[in-house]
């Protein structure tokens, strides 16, 4: 009986020991605000859109986290849809083309500067105060720190802004992925190929005689 | 070479076939001016320069057109003399082809110099050891001196070193990189060659820039004769046991500038590294040359030797060529045939790139020119599939595995090619050379490398993005929160000012606020000051009421018909007026003592026992003033019946009227005054009997204040019957309506009197209450 005792009190004494270890840690290591949400909004590529119907990106962070559809997005696109998918460890689906397409490439907003009658509507439409001006001056945008979130095309009442596809210049170049993807089988090999060297004319004709099928493959294969 | 230095190795590496024989037949020859040189701005590394002249400007040979713009950025100068034709962007020989701004200078074939003179002689000093290093270091910033192996880093940086007191820098070697080791590319060997005195003299000059104590110059031994030229040039400058010209092994790629490092000094640079790290600044051996020219003979970095060769020229050799000029125009001095694919690579087999067209100028970093026949070096066959032999991990010398940044760069897991170090890769080419499958692997690795430098970007950007809005929202927030705060204290103003507007209007009896606070001020003093006020007022009391006792009887006497009185009455009703205007004074000075006192006692006590309460619309003093208000009314409606009276106007009997109403209004206040002060003593009754000291002054002020409400009363009665027989008097309209009107206002005055006396009694009622509450807390 005695030990019977002595096991539950030792026991007992265990658990206020570890829960009071447990209480203490809870109260000193408290996380404060939530992590998800800084780690959801980290994905996000803060353009402030506003296209998911949130006011920023935070806010979209938020409702994510609270069980929003991840596929809201569209500047972020698929590539956005997977990391979030990966981090919260659902399904990815495609983007919800209720918010908008995925844009082709990054954009920045351009004023034509001689139309501007300096109205300030833009200014105060966009989330990260890259344009400057005062009323009744020129506006311009600071191209830098320009989102390309299409914000303020809107409130233009002359409509002077153009949204620009940013053309690469020789410090944001980089190499392009070979164009010859390595094929699974010789005969995946299309025929003669205009990009391909005079060499390749010499290939076997055997080459050529593939079915359709492959070739096809083939031809996806190398657009993606 | 007079040191025995141990040479070490590199692991990898490949031996490709050098084809540096045919350019090496014919010395450096001199290019002839082109119709046009092309100068692109940002030839370098780092900041593209600021253009300092403008269009249609003349220049000469030398002279500067663009300023360095920032620290990592270098000078550009005109390589001839002529016209500034465009600044306009252009095509870069860049492996992206895409344009850039560049200058475009019209050579009038006159190669006139502009003026430029040695270091030594612009300073007037003997020997280079005079001059401040920092010195040195700006005049090869400003020369345009940027890094000539090919990555073209501006030299000025990696010069600028940090001294302690005594000037001795963390450099200890130097090392002159003139091993060249891709195939084709002679420049630096013709120069060395050629000019071997130059590049030693450079290498004084960095040697004492760099406070290092040796210099070696790695030079690999496919090139017997620069050798041989250093060494003879060593001999003559009296150098030979500071320089040394180190002989190594020809592999591919040991003119790296990690691989160099590591074959002289057996020390590897750090992944992420710099040489300066070890204690090593590595410079090419065509830079040291620029030096020298640019210090001791004050001519900036204009012209290099550049080789153009491949099976496609029919004289392959070298060229000292102006920076701008057309790769086209070199080539046709080589005797460049246009084969059926035509294709000019900018750089050597293994680490240039082909160019789009050959209108695209010489710049800085531009060592050869090859122009391959398609026999020599066919184009890339169709990549097959890595059949994971290993050859490119056994070639790196970077001993990174090619083979998983492969997989890792097509995949696009771009995370895990950066784990597996892909910027340690020097994208020498070695793997892509020994691949049996001839996979473009370095092009994956250049693809890669850019897709993380932007994604890093564009994180960067959103980071940015991200702080920027932040910082916008937080904005917005406070201001409409200040907005917020501003409206309030408007409205507070307005209510502040109406309620001001109300109080002055309504309240001219009140005791002004202003001297309330005043009292208050001198909080201390109050209670002598207090006495003294008392003194006063009874003293004054007296008196009134002997004038008031004489009045009455004068009064009488004058009702009886004694005309000979009416003097002595008005004399007794002026000074009755006079005595007691000085008695609302101290009435209301009083008041105010008191009130400053109660507020005293209520912080102590926490409540202020009987003291009237102001927000309370039955308290005394509500009651009192509305009664005092209605009086005062009713004061100068008799005022104005009097006036209608003695006029004769029509007025009166409405006047009179009003009269009425207002008297029974002043009794209805009156009454609910009295009420009220009824009601106060008594609650004021049981802590004035728990006070035994102020108990009798409280009983005499409640006798005294009863005694004076039944004064009033009476007043008032005498007041109502006054009015009365005015009216009487004024219907019959008899001609004692003048005097019934004074008499009338006689007693009113009178009536005010008591009820002025009453009023001041019962705040002293009111204030020994709370100075007994205030005896007992404390």
């Amino acid at each position: 009986m005695t030990t019977v005792i002595i096991a539950v009190s030792v026991l007992a004494i265990l658990a206020l020991i570890f829960g009071a270890v447990l209480g203490f840690a809870a109260v000193r290591f408290k996380v404060e605000g939530n992590p998800i949400v800084d780690q959801i909004n980290d994905l996000l590529p803060q353009t402030q859109c506003g296209q998911c119907g949130h006011p920023g990106c935070k806010p979209y962070a938020e409702a994510i986290a609270a069980g929003d559809k991840i596929n809201k997005c569209p500047p972020g696109g698929e590539s956005t849809i997977q990391a979030l998918a990966d981090l919260l460890g659902v399904e990815a689906e495609p983007l919800d083309a209720e918010h908008g397409a995925e844009a082709a490439g990054p954009k920045v907003a351009v004023i034509r500067e001689d139309e501007c009658i300096g109205c300030t509507k833009c200014i105060q439409a966009c989330p990260v105060d890259a344009i400057i001006g005062a009323a009744k001056q020129m506006h311009t945008v600071i191209a830098d720190e320009c989102t390309g979130c299409d914000l303020c095309v809107e409130p233009c009442p002359v409509d002077c802004i153009d949204m620009v596809a940013i053309q690469p210049n020789t410090s944001s170049w980089y190499w392009q992925t070979p164009k010859s993807a390595v094929e699974l089988i010789a005969t995946d090999r299309q025929p003669a190929n205009s990009d391909r060297s005079s060499s390749q004319d010499d290939d076997d004709p055997g080459d050529n005689s593939t079915d359709d099928d492959s070739n096809d493959n083939s031809g996806k294969g190398q657009a993606a | 070479m007079t040191h025995l230095i141990q040479l070490h190795s590199f692991d990898g590496g490949i031996h490709p076939a050098e084809n540096k024989q045919q350019s090496t037949r014919k010395p450096v020859q001199i290019a002839p001016l082109p119709a046009e040189l092309v100068l692109p701005l940002g030839q370098h590394i780092g900041a593209p320069a600021d253009p300092c002249v403008s269009v249609g400007e003349r220049v000469l040979k030398g002279q500067k057109i663009a300023e360095p713009h920032g620290f990592v950025s270098v000078a550009l100068h005109a390589p001839t003399s002529g016209e500034i034709i465009a600044i306009e962007k252009r095509a870069i020989p860049h492996a992206s082809g895409l344009q850039d701004l560049c200058m475009v200078i019209r050579p009038d074939g006159e190669e006139r110099w502009i003026e430029h003179q040695s270091l030594l002689t612009e300073l007037t000093v003997d020997d280079l050891t005079d001059i401040e290093p920092a010195k040195v270091v700006e005049r090869i910033r400003d020369c345009g001196i940027a890094g000539m192996g090919g990555a073209g880093f501006p030299t000025s940086v990696k010069l600028t070193v940090k001294r302690d007191e005594q000037g001795s820098t963390p450099i200890d070697t130097l090392i002159l990189n003139g091993a060249e080791c891709e195939p084709y590319i002679t420049a630096d060997d013709m120069l060395m060659r050629e000019r071997a005195d130059e590049v030693l003299r450079g290498a004084q000059v960095l040697l004492y820039l760099l406070n290092a104590e040796r210099c070696m110059i790695g030079i690999e031994d496919n090139k017997p004769e620069a050798i041989a030229a250093l060494n003879e040039a060593a001999k003559s400058l009296n150098e030979e046991h500071h320089i040394d010209v180190v002989t190594i092994p020809t592999k591919y790629p040991s003119g790296g500038e990690k691989q160099l490092i590591q074959i002289l000094t057996g020390k590897e640079v750090p992944s992420g590294g710099i040489p300066a790290q070890l204690g090593i600044v590595c410079q090419n051996v065509g830079t040291a040359a620029a030096i020298y020219r640019a210090v001791y003979h004050g001519e900036p970095l204009i012209s290099r030797i550049a080789t153009i060769t491949g099976d496609a020229t029919r004289e392959p050799g070298n060229w000292e060529v102006l920076l701008g000029t057309p790769v086209s125009h070199l080539l046709q001095l080589a005797g460049y045939q246009p084969q059926q694919q035509p294709r000019v690579i900018m750089g050597g087999p293994m680490m240039g790139f082909a160019l789009p067209h050959t209108e695209l100028p010489v710049v800085k970093t531009t060592n050869c020119l090859l122009a391959p026949s398609e026999q020599e070096m066919p184009v890339n066959q169709m990549a097959m599939a890595c059949i994971r032999c290993g050859m490119c991990t056994e070639a790196c010398p970077a001993q990174l595995l090619p083979q998983q940044l492969y997989w890792f760069s097509r995949a696009e897991e771009y995370d895990k090619a950066e784990q597996h170090h892909l910027f340690d890769c020097i994208e020498c080419g070695a793997c892509s050379y020994v691949c049996p499958s001839q996979i473009p692997l370095v092009q994956y690795y250049r693809h890669a490398k850019g897709a993380i430098r932007e994604e890093k970007a564009a994180q960067a950007k959103s980071e940015r993005a991200k702080e920027r809005f932040e910082r916008r929202q937080a904005r917005h927030e406070r201001e409409l929160e200040e907005k917020e705060a501003k409206r309030k204290a408007r409205a507070e103003a307005a209510a502040q000012s109406a309620a001001a507007k109300k109080a002055a209007g309504s309240d001219d009896a009140a005791p002004a606020a202003g001297n309330a606070s005043a009292v208050s001020a001198d909080a201390p003093t109050t209670s002598p000051q207090l006495e003294k006020l008392q003194k006063q007022l009874t003293a004054t009391q007296t008196a009134i009421a002997k004038t008031k006792e004489k009045l009455a009887e004068a009064q009488q006497a004058v009702a009886a018909g004694d005309e000979a009185m009416q003097t002595k009455v008005d004399a007794f009703t002026a000074a009755l007026e006079k005595s007691q205007t000085k008695m609302k004074d101290i009435a209301r000075d009083m008041a105010a003592e008191k009130k400053a006192l109660k507020a005293q006692a209520a912080a102590p006590a926490g409540n202020a026992e009987g003291g009237p309460d102001k927000g309370d619309p039955n308290s005394p003093d509500r009651l009192k003033r509305k009664w005092e208000t209605a009086q005062a009314r009713l004061d100068t409606a008799l005022k104005r019946l009097a006036e209608a009276k003695a006029e004769g106007l029509d007025t009166v009997e409405t006047l009179q009227s009003g009269i009425d109403k207002q008297q029974a209004r002043v009794d209805e206040a009156k009454a609910a005054y009295e009420a009220a002060l009824q009601a106060e003593q008594d609650g004021s009754s049981a802590p004035d009997a728990a006070a035994t000291e102020q108990a009798p002054a409280a009983a005499d002020s409640a006798a005294e204040a009863d005694s004076l409400k039944k004064k009033v009363l009476a007043q008032q009665d005498r007041l109502a019957k006054a009015t009365e027989r005015l009216n009487m008097a004024q219907q019959q309209g008899l001609d004692t309506v003048e005097a019934l009107a004074k008499g009338v206002d006689k007693q009113q005055q009178k009536l005010d009197e008591l009820q002025q006396q009453l009023a001041s009694l019962t705040e002293t009622a009111a204030a020994s209450t709370a100075k007994t509450t205030e005896d007992g807390t404390v």
